[in-house]
């Protein structure tokens, strides 16, 4: 088993999760109460990674990331480190993909958050940042966590974007479905089918839980 | 409770810092090569390993001109050994190798590789076997970007076989990828380098043929150090290590002749 492999993989869901939440929740308020033409063009761009083929959306962040594109060379100025082949280049891609993955239990979740239960916190004097954080927020927690979740799972399996923009560095960027890969091709089948039942399992594991979620929050409302 | 949560949030975000800061003082040396060295690194790792205490030597392999189109893109690495002498000397080109620029270290032999029980004989007949309709599939690598694919695209031209067969060429990402479609049995012959012809997980299954050197031209492989490096003693040892009696003796022992 390559535990490095599986260490890094951890990390980078961990980490990809940690900054999840907090933009993908500032997002999720226009997507579930927005009234404007804007918030259709919002939904359709935070899905887009649902549908783009993988490889797709790695060029073009090989090309944003990249030392001539004007994010790439920022970031070169400001930390003198590339960020295409880099954890942190892996990282950035992981937000851009996991967003749907967080966005979409979330967002369901809060459109079935009772209205009149806002409209009573608004009548009580609450404007509408504290009216979603205090009161549609907690009564949407389920969709919260089975996003959290969700998106944690999706991170751990990558496997296009991360070939794409990663590369296949040790420690770096080879991450668990990237070692199953080069397991194969290096004729090391028992290594191989150790990494595929592990990731098999945490995927079986992750959609359980999430499916146990909907169930209760079903009975519940 | 939502501020507890968010408060929570900020603490994970603290502790989770460090971890993206670069890793500890002891830099690995980090090498990529060709897939065909795939089958040789475990033993040059063990060797240089041993010999050199304290350096830690990561790998990662690939397809000559894939590494070298990350190495253009600015990949971090510090040693990139290829599969020919082209592509190391266009990192060279792009100002990215140090002085010495590229060293051959090896030679490769293109080989071919059919199943065992199918009942072909290339010892007689040569790549002609390939014409056989028991082939269904013939597996060799990308010959734009990996060396041993353009190699076995010469030798087919040069036998003039190519348009006979070319239909049931199928292409792998490198030369690792061709010689896993002969282990799963997804093609039944193919054109791979020596060292993966003769690996165990082959070697059972088939008969291994070296297509003779003036069919294609010279596999000359060649390394390069990259100028980027932050452990150029620990390149420059470990390019000694490969070009002393040591490496070149385990390189031997694989398939590889001198460069």
């Amino acid at each position: 088993m390559d535990w490095e492999a599986v260490r890094l993989s951890l990390r980078l869901a961990l980490l990809s999760v940690v900054l999840l939440v907090p933009i993908g929740t500032a997002l999720a308020w226009p997507l579930a109460f927005g009234r404007s033409r804007a918030r259709l063009v919002l939904e359709a761009l935070t899905s887009l990674p649902l549908v783009l083929p993988p490889t797709v959306l790695g060029f073009y962040l090989i090309v944003a990331l990249g030392p001539r594109s004007p994010l790439g060379h920022a970031w070169e100025a400001l930390t003198g480190t590339r960020l295409v082949f880099t954890f942190q280049g892996l990282l950035l891609a992981q937000l851009v993909t996991n967003l749907p993955f967080f966005l979409q239990p979330l967002v369901a979740s809060l459109g079935g958050v009772d209205r009149r239960l806002l409209e009573a916190a608004a009548t009580l004097g609450s404007r509408a940042p504290g009216i979603y954080l205090r009161v549609a927020l907690p009564l949407a927690w389920r969709g919260l966590l089975s996003g959290t979740i969700l998106s944690f799972a999706h991170s751990i399996g990558e496997f296009g974007v991360v070939l794409m923009v990663g590369g296949n560095i040790p420690g770096a960027t080879r991450t668990a479905s990237i070692a199953l890969f080069d397991q194969v091709q290096g004729f090391d089948m028992a290594g191989a089918n150790r990494t595929a039942l592990l990731l098999l399992a945490f995927a079986l594991a992750v959609l359980s839980s999430t499916a146990w979620l909907r169930s209760r929050e079903r009975a519940w409302n | 409770m939502l501020r507890r949560a968010l408060l929570t949030l900020l603490c994970a975000l603290f502790a989770a810092g460090p971890a993206l800061r670069a890793q500890g003082p002891r830099k690995p040396l980090s090498v990529v090569a060709a897939a065909d060295l795939r089958g040789v690194f475990d033993e040059l790792k063990a060797a240089f390993e041993a010999r050199t205490p304290g350096v830690e030597l990561k790998v990662a392999f690939g397809a000559s001109g894939s590494l070298t189109a990350q190495i253009l893109q600015g990949a971090p690495f510090d040693v990139f050994l290829a599969a020919d002498t082209g592509f190391p000397e266009q990192v060279r080109k792009a100002g990215l190798a140090t002085p010495e620029g590229p060293f051959p270290y090896a030679l490769g032999t293109l080989t071919l590789w059919v199943r065992r029980d199918l009942g072909l004989d290339p010892a007689r007949d040569g790549l002609q076997v390939l014409t056989s309709p028991a082939l269904r599939k013939i597996a060799t690598a990308n010959p734009q970007v990996a060396p041993y694919g353009r190699a076995g695209e010469a030798a087919l031209r040069h036998a003039g076989l190519y348009d006979q067969v070319r239909s049931r060429l199928v292409f792998a990402d490198n030369i690792a990828q061709a010689a896993q479609f002969l282990q799963t049995g997804t093609a039944e012959a193919g054109l791979i380098s020596l060292a993966q012809a003769e690996h165990p997980a082959l070697r059972q299954s088939g008969i291994a043929w070296r297509v003779p050197a003036d069919a294609y031209p010279p596999l000359r492989q060649a390394g390069v150090i990259l100028a980027r490096t932050q452990v150029p003693e620990q390149a420059r040892a470990f390019r000694a290590f490969l070009l002393g009696p040591e490496g070149q003796g385990i390189l031997a022992r694989h398939g590889f002749g001198k460069p």
